[in-house]
């Protein structure tokens, strides 16, 4: 599983974060998204998919 | 069938008017009437509230507006005679890319990270807040002693707006949000509030301080007048939402003992606990509203070029296909995907503030008097029917 992030879309609203912070953090500067791991280990890819389901600006796609 | 139309008035103090909730077992999208005779749509499915609000083909700016509910109409003809002018800056009411820039200039402030960092400080302010309310004695206006002075105090302090000037805006921001303000008195409020912190941007600019509002001004990136509108959006913004949460919250949990139990003998359970009274409480009442700029389809249905489209959110947010039994307040329930803070491009800006403060405040509150109740029977607690953010006037309690 692999995660793409698209910062130019994200408006920062943290649901990522708040909901798989070790997949996900936000970028001191502006607030958009930082992917910490793009390739999230089993044990995370649960919250990782549901980050992306949450997502309000559609930045986050999960790659197949 | 005939339209329907945009009512507030609720049969009990925590659910959404039956009429609105009856609609949503016919569909998620229905034709609707608006005050000024215009004919769009009124949203009561999840499913279609969350494809609207994801969607750029619906606008969110003023002047596509028409107002969902009588009380109004007179101040969108007002707004139409004057050219619907927004205070610059006032990104709420933009598309994109209009909108990106200010929100980009903003999201660094309300970064996950930096409202948990602020957890120990609202910790301060809620616990000086009920010092205050044992001192002044039972039986109190939760809402004046608590709900109210916490987010005000986190606001004003995380702009730099000085608390006891609080006068100069608090009484015109309850004008804003009161839906049978005549037009003039809303116009009113508004410039002067603007006045208000115009004067603050200057007097920031001559004497930067540490806080968001000096930043923005020294940041150099917007002139005074946009500074002023974004000021303007947070200070009413971060006040009048969490606010509600935390009077409406303390009602619903005060109602069902179980609940308020289940919260505040696991602290595990407050996150969850939070996402959960959000949702079932749903404050925002009336809208969003969005306007097509074509023609979209949205679950099967139609929606034509310059048709206005309402989300009742309090309905959306109980829609037992996306949250089984509904109607029943569950803090344990995976109460996330809420729709409360919207979605989209305009989802909330405070939402990580809002959490912090209603993590800290309500374990706060039930730690003090972990024997608090209503002071009133609970058909005498005033309900904000008649305000544009739902939840209690006040809230009187004992302990």
């Amino acid at each position: 599983m692999k995660i793409k992030a698209d910062t130019t879309v994200c408006i920062g609203a943290g649901m990522c974060v708040l909901t798989a912070p070790e997949v996900f953090d936000q970028s001191e500067d502006d607030g958009t998204v930082v992917l910490l791991q793009p390739s999230p280990p089993a044990g995370l890819q649960d919250a990782a998919r549901r980050a992306v389901g949450l997502c309000p600006s559609g930045a986050l796609s999960v790659v197949p | 069938m005939t339209d329907v139309t945009l009512t507030t008035a609720r049969q009990r103090p925590f659910d959404p008017p039956d009429e609105l909730a009856e609609l949503r077992k016919r569909g998620p999208i229905h034709r609707m009437t608006y005050a000024d005779g215009h004919r769009g749509w009124l949203v009561t499915g999840y499913a279609a509230a969350r494809a609207v609000l994801a969607d750029p083909r619906f606008s969110n700016r003023p002047e596509h507006m028409h107002p969902p509910i009588p009380g109004r109409l007179e101040l969108s003809n007002e707004l139409r005679e004057n050219e619907f002018r927004m205070p610059p800056g006032f990104f709420l009411r933009m598309d994109a890319p209009e909108h990106t820039r200010y929100r980009k200039l903003l999201t660094g402030q309300f970064t996950v990270r930096r409202m948990k960092q602020l957890e120990s400080r609202v910790e301060e302010i809620a616990e000086a807040c009920l010092d205050r309310m044992e001192a002044a004695g039972r039986p109190a206006d939760l809402v004046e002693h608590f709900a109210l002075p916490i987010p005000s105090l986190v606001i004003c302090e995380l702009l730099g707006v000085p608390y006891d000037e609080r006068g100069r805006f608090q009484d015109d921001s309850k004008v804003l949000f009161a839906l049978g303000s005549k037009a003039e008195d809303v116009v009113g409020a508004m410039s002067r509030i603007s006045a208000y912190l115009y004067g603050l941007v200057q007097r920031k600019r001559a004497e930067p301080a540490d806080d968001l509002l000096s930043g923005l001004v020294t940041g150099g990136e917007l002139n005074d007048e946009e500074l002023t509108g974004v000021a303007f959006l947070l200070l009413v913004a971060g006040h009048e939402t969490t606010a509600n949460m935390l009077g409406l919250g303390t009602y619903a949990l005060l109602a069902d003992p179980g609940q308020l139990a289940a919260m505040r003998d696991d602290s595990a359970v407050v996150d969850n606990a939070v996402e959960e009274l959000l949702r079932f409480l749903t404050i925002i009442h009336i809208g969003p509203i969005r306007t097509a700029l074509e023609d979209v389809e949205i679950e099967g249905t139609q929606i034509g070029r310059g048709e206005a489209v309402t989300l009742s959110l309090p309905v959306v947010n109980r829609d037992p296909e996306r949250f089984p039994e509904p109607d029943r307040l569950d803090v344990t329930r995976p109460a996330g995907g809420h729709l409360t803070f919207g979605h989209g491009i305009h989802q909330c800006l405070g939402q990580q503030l809002a959490r912090t403060e209603m993590r800290v405040g309500f374990p706060a509150l039930l730690r003090r008097f972990p024997d608090l109740r209503l002071a009133v029977s609970p058909e005498e607690v005033p309900m904000r029917s008649d305000m544009s953010i739902y939840g209690v006037h006040r809230l009187p309690v004992t302990w």
